[in-house]
């Protein structure tokens, strides 16, 4: 027999669609600002993480991959010296200034690697390759950004701080997180465009030997190194998210829109499961004077929550993913990794029995003599 | 078909049910009633409204507590159980009816008779298989998959009486099950509850205000201001 549960929920097709109707909506809501939060949160660090090393050296006291200060470059000296280093690699990010061919100026952050290593280089490309920015003044920009920077084709010729450039490709979904988009650009070129002098340098990219221990080695570099800090990538990766998410307000505006969809879903599953199960009080009171446990009851009712969860979920889930998909290549990435779907699912489900609380107590407390005249 | 497993079903002692209406104002619904029902008794409860029918019967069925007196049903004292083991005495061994069936009306008559099975742990083939069945002995196996609205008010009773049955209890309750019926329906469905006593040797009360159907009866109590006059027994046979 199918259980009470789905008849009570399938019975009543108009509820079930306006209940459904707001568990996605709710659902949605979360999805979104939870997508958008993880989205932001990566977007802040993705040019860290996608770095490939182990371990980023930087000056004392920084407090996000953003704002980097200068290293003098015998410090990379230094930590090739210390025992378990295998490579480290000179990268600059620095803001500076872009200018259009109309005349405007646009802020923008300049990534300098080695072209000839991977640390810091682009990890998707749409246009040219990494080699061709060994170019004398050869710069890549995300294809995003070629309306806000002014960039109408590969070879054109613009200016940065002062400096001829050239653009020779295009990334893509390498977006930055703040508004000043990433140009990336050879170590060398990027002196001129920062500007810094040619022994200066930002981070130190690390790779550490194999098997080498990387809170060992973080510490001997600490020891041997002076005036320096030192993250492994993912430890600076959390930093930076950390700094723009809470820091700054932004990511807290995003979970805070999160729980009130939260809040919204749980509102629309008491209202529409209380009406329902006030509807049905007679029906408890039978089950009940026909021998139901207050188990029973309470099973059926939580059944139908989780039931009007699920549903909800798996449509929220099918809108969610055309929303990720349309917002791939807009400024606002919506990121719904599978750990969020699952949490999703949980929410749904912890959403639905919460707004389910008040119906089961009311189910509950019906006595078995309603059915009778008494 | 279900032998006599205690002779003295329903015993209940010094019965009373009071109401209190506000602080000050106390009603008495039932006042001292001593009842015993045997196997293979069909017992009408008969009175006028607000007699004191349906709360006693209630009490007879775990469904309500008494103020005071006890119920022994199947020898065993019930007045003093738990919720929990109240609901049990309901599920196994009293099987009730309900004066307009109360069925529920999300489920087909089928599943409304294996619903006291499910409460009983007992599902599948076994439960579709004996609702089956007691669907058709009372004449509607060919409205297995129909829902209660789909259904005539005594084919509603039908299925009510097979639900109360379905658990095979030995005594069944039922609260002016012809109360929505028209006179040939009404007798149907007391020609199978007298079968179901008499035959089957279960004991039976119903609450009735329909005089007509005191022919099918064993033994009729009549109950006055809470209280049970004298009993009066029945000759009639269906």
């Amino acid at each position: 027999m199918p259980s009470l549960a789905w008849r009570n929920t399938l019975q009543d097709r108009r509820r079930l669609a306006v209940t459904l109707t707001g568990i996605i909506f709710a659902l949605i809501l979360v999805a979104v600002q939870l997508g958008l939060f993880v989205g932001f949160a990566r977007t802040t660090s993705n040019i860290i993480d996608h770095s490939g090393v182990d371990l980023w050296v930087c000056s004392r006291g920084v407090p996000y991959f953003d704002v980097g200060s200068i290293l003098p470059e015998r410090r990379q000296f230094q930590v090739l010296e210390v025992p378990g280093v295998l490579s480290a690699d000179k990268l600059i990010v620095r803001f500076t200034f872009w200018k259009r061919p109309d005349g405007g100026q646009e802020t923008i952050e300049v990534v300098g690697f080695d072209p000839h290593r991977t640390a810091g280089s682009p990890w998707s490309l749409a246009a040219g390759t990494v080699s061709d920015l060994l170019q004398d003044g050869a710069v890549m920009i995300d294809e995003s950004y070629r309306q806000k920077l002014g960039v109408d084709h590969i070879g054109q010729v613009v200016e940065i701080r002062g400096h001829r450039a050239r653009v020779v490709g295009y990334t893509r979904g390498i977006r930055s997180f703040t508004t000043s988009p990433f140009v990336f650009s050879s170590f060398r070129n990027a002196l001129d465009f920062a500007p810094l002098n040619e022994d200066e340098t930002i981070y130190l990219l690390v790779r550490a030997r194999p098997g080498v221990d990387l809170t060992v080695l973080k510490r001997r570099i600490v020891q041997s190194v002076p005036g320096i800090d030192v993250y492994t990538t993912s430890e600076f990766s959390r930093k930076t998210q950390m700094y723009w998410m809470f820091t700054t307000g932004a990511g807290i505006a995003l979970l805070i829109a999160a729980v009130m969809g939260f809040a919204v879903g749980v509102a629309v599953v008491a209202q529409t499961l209380y009406a329902a199960t006030i509807d049905r009080l007679r029906e408890f009171g039978t089950l009940k004077a026909m021998g139901a446990s207050n188990r029973y009851v309470c099973v059926v009712v939580a059944k139908q929550a989780c039931i009007l969860a699920v549903a909800g979920y798996v449509f929220a889930l099918g809108i969610g993913w055309v929303a990720v998909r349309a917002a791939a290549r807009s400024g606002a990435p919506i990121v719904l990794p599978w750990q969020l779907a699952v949490l999703l699912l949980v929410m749904a489900l912890v959403m639905s029995l919460g707004g389910a609380i008040i119906s089961i107590r009311k189910a509950l407390s019906v006595e078995p003599s309603l059915v009778m005249k008494v | 078909m279900t032998g006599p497993r205690v002779l003295e079903r329903i015993r209940v002692e010094r019965l009373t049910k009071v109401y209190r209406s506000g602080t000050a104002r106390v009603v008495s619904a039932i006042s001292d009633v001593d009842v015993e029902v045997e196997a293979g008794e069909l017992v009408l409860l008969m009175g006028p409204s607000g007699s004191g029918k349906s709360t006693l019967l209630s009490m007879l069925g775990c469904i309500l507590r008494p103020t005071a007196g006890r119920v022994l049903l199947n020898g065993k004292e019930v007045t003093s159980l738990t919720e929990r083991e109240l609901a049990r005495v309901r599920l196994y061994q009293v099987g009730h009816i309900f004066q307009d069936a109360s069925l529920l009306p999300g489920l087909t008559a089928m599943q409304n008779v294996e619903m006291p099975l499910e409460l009983q742990g007992i599902r599948g083939r076994v439960a579709r298989r004996r609702a089956t069945a007691l669907l058709e002995r009372f004449g509607l196996g060919d409205k297995l998959r129909e829902y209660p609205r789909d259904l005539s008010g005594g084919e509603k009773q039908r299925v009510g009486i097979a639900r109360a049955l379905a658990g095979d209890p030995v005594i069944l309750l039922a609260d002016e099950p012809t109360a929505a019926l028209d006179l040939a329906s009404g007798r149907a469905i007391f020609a199978h509850l007298r079968q179901l006593a008499v035959e089957e040797h279960r004991s039976v009360v119903v609450v009735t205000h329909d005089h007509r159907m005191e022919e099918f009866a064993t033994r009729v109590l009549r109950l006055e201001d809470g209280k049970l006059l004298p009993a009066v027994v029945a000759g009639g046979a269906a």
